[in-house]
């Protein structure tokens, strides 16, 4: 725990020092990684903890992301003061998706959950009305928008994105450790490791397994309104059904159903293109490479995670490892 | 010589050891039959031999050790292993079941499923149904019938007359006995001593991984112990 | 009337594309319980791999056989290589990696072919023959034939042949299979071979009317998903009458529901996927497995 904690501080102090040090553009870059790194709390606690597969976790991320851009371009709300309410609409429609959910199968569910995030930019753009269509949604100079794109406090405006991304990040870092150390999370793991058992020692299955999928969702709503305030630009584009899969990658890179491991995930979905153009004769300019590379990572996670896991269970059971 | 040999085989299921160091031997057209307890290691001990389970220790077929067992391999070597639960593939019809019997000859000659037919008149009844629709004696003369297809050197059976009616398990040592007669090595474990000892030639005991006891059957019928122990009088 | 039928005809013109791809899904996954998200992509790949021998001056017959036989080799060596090794562990894990494969030929084809649509000439015109004022071409009637002729062969190598009934066994009881001397490990790489081939087939059909570019298969894979899961899931005939099944019900709702229409056409195969597991999840063709408990 104690260790825990000043990892917590230290990465604190990171996220503070950095903007001093870093260029504007990678300081706007690291507001985007914020967005994801949320995004990816909230997979974590579905698929890591309650054991739900979710392919499409950009949807809720779109959700969030039209309901601040929709806000603040027809209705003029302050950028700021949309990102609970995008919590709230991403939560409620989660909450209702984890109910159908309940009755598929872990397959069936990462079926269903990959055909919404395919889905999804069709029906964006029939809503045209609503959504704005193909065209999507322009926040950039809108008067909602927090220091009008030029900044704000003192801030230039990327660091004043990057300052509230990280902000908000910490804050639902926070909730998503105290809900995960409490009872939630204990009920979460118990029914994914074993539902017959869990529902035997009177946890109720099915509240646990749509809450999961409410919090998810509301996370994920969080990270999408971030998104649109950071990119001020919202389009059926912005959430194609890559979107989802990188989501994917981003909380297996975690090491599942570690959300300390969701900074990680995060920087690989904004960084692994300069990676790979680091490789010579990559053109990294074409999206090839990087996508290549991105498949790649999760086969060969997905090869590699079992083995280590084993391994870190076996150290664990040797009691020195298991303190940690 | 012996036909099939064990020495010093030991078998673990994760950390759990369930043989510690098994040695037998099956002479080339013996009936034998290993008796103990529930968790004995006799289950355990027909998978060592099929390669079912990992295992130190030598398996010798032939008076040559088998290295890298595997299921398959085994089944090309000529060991037909029946486990426990009748194991049939449910959804295949009761005819593909027994063509796979015969699956390490290439096909299935039309005169070995007619000597099938012969033993289990009810299977050609029922030829063209889904296994898994048969009763459970049923199933059981399919698995029989599947391994006959395969005209093993060693037949390996695990509990065939669990949960059958005592007519229907008499019935299927019947069968065991012509088999027998006609040539097939064969290694039963059954829970039913007294009729295991009725009809095998040899037996062995087990306990906790062990062999403890072996010899002619004759003999362990009128062993004081495993009267008391495992015929109940 | 004459565009009820010309919409039912190029229905089953898509349908057959889907059912195609649709039989590839289900093979893999009756014989492993694993849905292959990547089918999809691995179609895409093969059509380019017969798209380059053709622009290598291939004709079009020669080019498509080498193509099925790499695409056989391919799913062969991808089953052995990386989904042997977590065979054992979890399904999720299994379909996760998958998903994975899905994302890696997605970067190979941009890398190496760019992202620009390709025009692909298939071996049937698709020029278009008019009856009674039903437009359709030799490609639709190719397409759908093709479909069928596929499902039969199929069939025939599962019900017919020692090797379908290998394939057969070790689908429904591995170990068992092992026991009576199948390989199974062969079998389940034969399986994905198989798969690969018959995703290369569904591709090189697909890509005359729908040109060829990376994501040409992103948006049929879930048609196929579908039809899939409309035949049942593990009925190889389920799956190709699925897919002409979805394909005339997509025209017909895109003709004749006018708030639906084109747009909403992804979205419908969604409900259909979506309905069809929540109401009666072993689909119209497949059958209540038989276990015992």
């Amino acid at each position: 725990m104690r260790i825990k904690l000043s990892a917590f501080v230290l990465g604190v102090l990171v996220l503070v020092v950095l903007p001093f040090v870093l260029t504007d553009f990678r300081t706007v870059q690291l507001a985007t990684v914020g967005a994801y790194f949320i995004a990816i709390l909230g997979l974590d606690v579905l698929t890591g903890h309650s054991g739900q597969i979710s392919l499409g976790h950009g949807a809720f991320m779109a959700v969030g992301a039209y309901t601040t851009a929709i806000l603040m371009a027809n209705h003029g709300v302050r950028d700021l003061w949309t990102i609970p309410i995008a919590a709230g609409v991403a939560g409620v429609i989660g909450l209702l998706a984890g109910v159908p959910a309940l009755r598929l199968s872990g397959l069936y569910l990462a079926l269903a959950t990959f055909g919404i995030a395919v889905v999804l930019p069709t029906i964006l753009k029939k809503f045209d009305h609503f959504t704005g269509g193909s065209t999507g949604i322009t926040l950039f100079g809108k008067p909602a928008q927090t220091g009008h794109g030029v900044g704000v406090w003192g801030l230039t405006n990327n660091q004043w994105l990057y300052a509230l991304t990280w902000t908000i990040g910490a804050v639902v870092f926070l909730i998503a450790w105290w809900l995960l150390d409490s009872r939630f999370g204990r009920s979460l793991r118990a029914i994914r490791d074993s539902d017959i058992a869990a529902v035997a020692s009177g946890v109720n299955r099915a509240k646990y397994k749509v809450l999961a999928f409410g919090v998810s969702a509301a996370f994920a709503g969080v990270g999408g309104a971030l998104f649109a305030i950071n990119v001020a630009y919202v389009a059926p584009d912005t959430f194609p059904i890559q979107l989802s899969l990188y989501l994917l990658v981003g909380a297996v890179v975690g090491f599942f159903g570690s959300i300390w491991g969701a900074v990680l995930g995060a920087l690989l979905i904004q960084f692994l293109p300069d990676v790979v153009g680091l490789i010579p004769h990559v053109d990294t300019k074409q999206a090839g490479p990087t996508t290549l590379f991105f498949g790649l990572v999760l086969v060969v996670l997905m090869l590699v995670l079992p083995i280590v896991l084993r391994a870190a269970s076996r150290l664990a059971n040797r009691s020195y490892f298991g303190a940690l | 010589m012996s036909l099939l040999e064990l020495r010093d085989v030991e078998a673990r299921y994760g950390e759990i050891r369930a043989l510690h160091g098994v040695s037998l031997t099956v002479a080339d057209g013996d009936f034998v039959a290993l008796l103990g307890a529930n968790g004995a290691g006799k289950t355990t001990t027909l998978r060592a031999i099929s390669g079912t389970v990992k295992t130190s220790g030598d398996v010798l077929l032939d008076g040559h050790k088998v290295f890298r067992r595997t299921p398959e391999g085994m089944a090309r070597s000529g060991v037909a292993h029946v486990p426990e639960g009748r194991g049939t593939f449910t959804t295949l019809s009761v005819l593909d079941n027994l063509r796979l019997g015969a699956w390490v000859h290439g096909t299935a000659s039309p005169r070995d499923l007619a000597h099938v037919f012969e033993f289990f008149p009810r299977l050609y009844e029922r030829r063209t149904q889904q296994a898994g629709l048969l009763s459970g004696g049923e199933q059981q003369m399919l698995a029989l019938g599947r391994a006959m297809m395969a005209k093993p050197r060693v037949l390996l059976l695990d509990e065939p007359s669990l949960g059958l009616a005592p007519l229907v398990a008499r019935e299927i040592f019947h069968v065991l006995g012509q088999l027998h007669e006609g040539g097939t090595t064969i290694v039963v474990v059954e829970q039913n001593a007294m009729l295991a000892l009725e009809h095998a030639q040899h037996a062995y005991v087990l306990e906790t991984g062990r062999v403890v006891l072996g010899g002619e059957a004759s003999d362990l019928r009128k062993n004081e112990s495993v009267r008391r122990s495992y015929l109940g009088y | 009337m004459t565009n009820f039928i010309q919409q039912i005809v190029s229905g089953l013109a898509s349908g057959g594309i889907y059912g195609l791809l649709a039989l590839a899904i289900v093979l893999i996954h009756r014989s492993t319980g694993v849905i292959n998200f990547a089918q999809g992509e691995m179609a895409t790949l093969s059509t380019f791999v017969c798209w380059a021998l053709m622009d290598h001056g291939w004709a079009f017959w020669p080019a498509f056989g080498a193509t099925l036989l790499l695409s056989f080799a391919g799913g062969v060596t991808l089953q052995a290589v990386v989904i042997r090794p977590i065979q054992s562990g979890p399904l999720l894990g299994i379909v996760i990696l998958t998903i994975g494969l899905l994302i890696a030929f997605n970067g190979l084809d941009t890398w190496i072919w760019g992202g620009a649509a390709k025009q692909f000439h298939g071996p049937f015109s698709t020029a278009p023959i008019r009856v009674g004022g039903v437009a359709f071409s030799k490609q639709d009637l190719g397409v759908i034939a093709v479909a069928f002729v596929a499902v039969a062969l199929i069939g025939a190598l599962f019900t017919r042949t020692r090797l379908g009934l290998g394939l057969r066994a070790a689908a429904v009881n591995p170990i068992e299979a092992r026991l009576v001397g199948i390989r199974v490990a062969a079998m389940l790489a034969l399986g994905w071979g198989l798969a690969a081939m018959l995703g290369a087939v569904a591709g090189v059909m697909a890509a005359p009317s729908l040109f060829l570019e990376p994501n040409m298969m992103q948006t049929v894979v879930l048609y196929a998903f579908a039809a899939a899961v409309l035949g049942g899931m593990d009925s190889p005939i389920g799956a190709v009458v699925g897919g002409l099944l979805l394909g005339v019900l997509l025209n017909l709702v895109g003709t004749y529901v006018h708030w639906i229409g084109g747009e909403l056409r992804l979205a419908t195969a969604l409900a259909v996927i979506l309905g069809v597991l929540l109401l009666r999840p072993s689909g119209l063709f497949g059958r209540a497995a038989l276990r015992r408990a």
